[in-house]
């Protein structure tokens, strides 16, 4: 007889499915202010316990405190809270847009919009980043991107500078530093760190930054970013964008339960820290800190964005099917327009009536964007880019059989 | 120079040419290669552009892709063509599409070197030509050398070409040429007028078939090492049959092969990767389709058994000039 107990297979759950409340104390949260911030040259493996603990600027009354309260402008927080606004309204107008069938499909980043605005003022002109389809806000906080153009992309319209080829909210934006989104998750991980030994093989002083969410760091390539960067001291940033979700499961199936993805970060040797996503000032400092760190030749860093993905993975999901309905309502960390816009408030340089003017304003330049980008075409009415305009870029030049098949085509 | 040769002298034209080629791969950097071919390259230019990589295809394509997005061109290595399916989905999600999905946005210029092919006592795992993996993926280039003048010439214009390329080298034809007769002394290819590649640069070019020996009574396809056997077969036999070396698998050279098999009436292709949907069936199909009014038999394929690559039965799994030579004399007699 064997004195051992039959195995049990684990299979992780959320604490919250339809009709129950999620207790969020799997979270891990220290309060604002209380976690230390080391110089941006400290050795990979003293951010050991920055990766457990979670780096928060905001405290519940809009206060900045603690060592990573960054020196910023009031001017930069405003345009910060505007980008962010500007994103959510975005999104807004565009899962619309798909309910009426103008755009076939889209992906809001509902509750993540602090991430992408916020590191995007951490990053200088030439810097890279490597996005996932929910960074939005790396765009839309850009002055030199027109919303319009955005729009016609995912329209597929013939004004869609990716020529109807890629699904909506692929965008690709080389002069604004926005790599070409695929569709393979992960895939990017390793190519914004080969982007960054580049940078540094040429003895430039650009750097990249990487995007993944939770539920693709199971991916290989996320593992295999890890070790190069590690290796060759790669100027990186990876982002790890933990948002609880990857559509339906839970993060705790991707390699959560009892741990934080930062700590993947420091096992491999790499600088890490796990920081409040929804935090618009601990993102700002957190990803000043590791550009800086990057920048300076002290290597990569890995940084855990702690957040929830408070809309639904795509417009193709429903996630009452799976989640609680006020998930979003009842997540520890807030909304971090809300929080941004109590600090601004907190502090004299922002009120409740130019929030609503803000709102107004951006709701209005939104709708114009829309009904230029519309007079473009959309899949509904078919001004879409000529279909023989498929034969082209597959090489730099028509081979002979793409040319005997585009006059196949008859187009 | 034996091929390894050549390929070295390729790659250090090419990085003398042009700073922002970047040679690394498994083993590649300080030791010069496990096939030696980039042996003194690191000396020659230092660790920033040849460099030795952690043993992770994915990780090896996948970061020359973000070094090519930046403005680079790597030339990397993955150690044997049978290890390179780790690096699939970077080859063919990111890599072969990226200038098509962003609309030319953005491209990645990388030539991707590999080891391929049987006839060395390999096994499963050292001797796959897994051509038919990359032809079929719209956006990749495939190139596969038979003999050192063509090898260094192609990858020099494979490095210069702004499309990735999958470069198959064929390791049994390293140091010499090889016909398929395993129980004879090999040749190395000093005494082979082939051997004689000259140090500077020059190109072959993409695109563009050999005809490797000329003959009026049958027409050949093949590439690699099966060019040597072919010819082999065809000298064995003494039918005039007329050998196309491929040299680019995908895009090819259609005129080339149209041109001959309208002349002879007759195809036979020959490759070492298995049969089924392998690369040969594309060949089949094309000669089909343009020739079809003027051949005279079916056309006759010999490839390696649909079973993965054996050990103890190599000479019974790899096609040597027998089973080419039969299918030569069923065709002219068909």
């Amino acid at each position: 007889m064997t004195p051992h107990t039959p195995l049990r297979l684990h299979v992780p759950e959320p604490t919250g499915r339809p009709g129950c409340k999620t207790d969020f104390s799997y979270l891990s949260i220290s309060p604002a202010g209380s976690v230390r911030k080391p110089p941006t040259d400290t050795a990979p493996a003293d951010t050991a316990d920055l990766a457990t603990s979670l780096v928060r600027v905001l405290d519940d009354d809009g206060k900045a405190v603690g060592p990573w309260a960054p020196a910023i402008h009031p001017e930069r927080l405003r345009r910060g809270l505007r980008a962010m606004m500007k994103t959510r309204l975005f999104d807004a107008r565009m899962v619309l847009a798909q309910r009426q069938k103008k755009l076939s499909f889209y992906m809001q980043c509902l509750g993540e919009e602090a991430i992408a605005v916020a590191h995007s003022l951490a990053l200088q002109d030439g810097d890279m980043c490597f996005p996932t389809y929910r960074q939005q806000g790396l765009l839309l906080a850009r002055d030199d991107i027109s919303m319009v153009e955005m729009m016609c992309q995912l329209m597929s319209n013939v004004r869609d500078p990716n020529k109807g080829r890629q699904l909506p909210v692929m965008y690709s934006y080389k002069r604004a530093g926005f790599f070409s989104i695929s569709g393979n998750l992960a895939t990017q991980v390793p190519q914004a760190v080969g982007w960054a030994m580049a940078s540094a093989i040429k003895g430039d002083t650009k750097i990249a930054s990487a995007w993944i969410g939770d539920g693709s760091t199971a991916e290989s390539d996320f593992h295999t970013a890890l070790t190069f960067a590690h290796v060759y001291r790669a100027p990186v940033i990876i982002n790890v964008v933990n948002n609880q979700w990857a559509i339906s499961s839970f993060q705790s199936i991707a390699g959560g339960e009892g741990t934080t993805f930062a700590q993947r970060g420091v096992g491999v040797g790499i600088a890490s820290l796990r920081v409040d996503g929804n935090d618009f000032l601990a993102v700002y400092a957190a990803s000043q800190w590791a550009a800086e760190r990057a920048r300076s030749n002290n290597g990569p860093t890995l940084i855990e964005w702690e957040t929830y993905r408070a809309g639904p993975h795509s417009t193709s999901d429903d996630p009452s099917k799976y989640r609680p309905a006020d998930d979003w309502q009842r997540f520890p960390l807030g909304d971090p327009i809300e929080r941004l816009k109590q600090h601004l408030i907190a502090i004299g340089e922002w009120s409740e009536a130019q929030h609503e003017a803000a709102h107004k304003e951006l709701e209005a330049e939104i709708l114009a964007a829309q009904k230029e980008a519309e007079s473009y075409g959309s899949l509904l009415d078919g001004r879409v880019p000529s279909a023989a305009t498929i034969f082209d870029d597959v090489y730099k030049e028509l081979p002979e059989h793409l040319r005997r098949q585009r006059q196949q085509m008859g187009v | 120079m034996s091929m390894i040769a050549a390929l070295r002298s390729g790659l250090d034209v090419m990085m003398a040419k042009d700073d922002n080629v970047i040679v690394y791969g498994e083993d590649v950097g300080y030791f010069g290669g496990v096939f030696r071919v980039t042996e003194g390259l690191q000396a020659k230019y230092g660790k920033t552009r040849c460099f030795d990589a952690p043993i992770s295809e994915a990780g090896i394509v996948g970061t020359a892709i973000g070094m090519a997005a930046y403005g680079l061109r790597p030339a990397v290595e993955i150690q044997f063509a049978d290890y390179v399916y780790p690096a699939y989905d970077q080859i063919v999600s990111e890599l072969a599409r990226l200038r098509h999905r962003s609309a030319g946005d953005f491209f990645a210029p990388i030539t991707i070197r590999m080891p391929c092919g049987g006839g060395i006592y390999g096994g499963q795992t050292h001797s796959q030509s897994p051509e038919a993996v990359f032809t079929h993926v719209s956006g990749l280039r495939t190139v596969m050398p038979s003999n050192p003048y063509d090898a260094k010439g192609l990858l020099i214009a494979s490095m210069e070409c702004d499309d990735p390329v999958i470069f198959l080298e064929p390791k049994r034809l390293y140091n010499g040429p090889f016909d398929g007769h395993h129980d004879k002394p090999v040749v190395p290819w000093s005494k082979h007028d082939m051997g004689r590649v000259s140090e500077g640069y020059y190109q072959v070019p993409l695109d563009k078939a050999a005809v490797f020996r000329p003959g009026k009574a049958v027409t050949v396809l093949a590439y690699g090492t099966m060019v040597w056997v072919a010819e082999a077969a065809a000298r064995e036999s003494g039918i005039d049959a007329e050998i196309i070396d491929l040299r680019s698998l995908w895009p090819l050279d259609l005129d080339a092969i149209v041109t001959s098999v309208q002349k002879t009436g007759r195809c036979v292709v020959v490759h070492e990767a298995t049969r089924t949907s392998g690369f040969g069936a594309e060949l089949v199909a094309l000669v089909q389709e343009h020739c079809f009014y003027q051949l005279e038999a079916p056309i006759e394929r010999v490839t390696g058994w649909d079973t993965p690559y054996p050990h103890a039965q190599e000479w019974a799994y790899f096609p040597g000039p027998a089973r080419v030579a039969e299918a030569l004399k069923r065709t002219v007699e068909a």
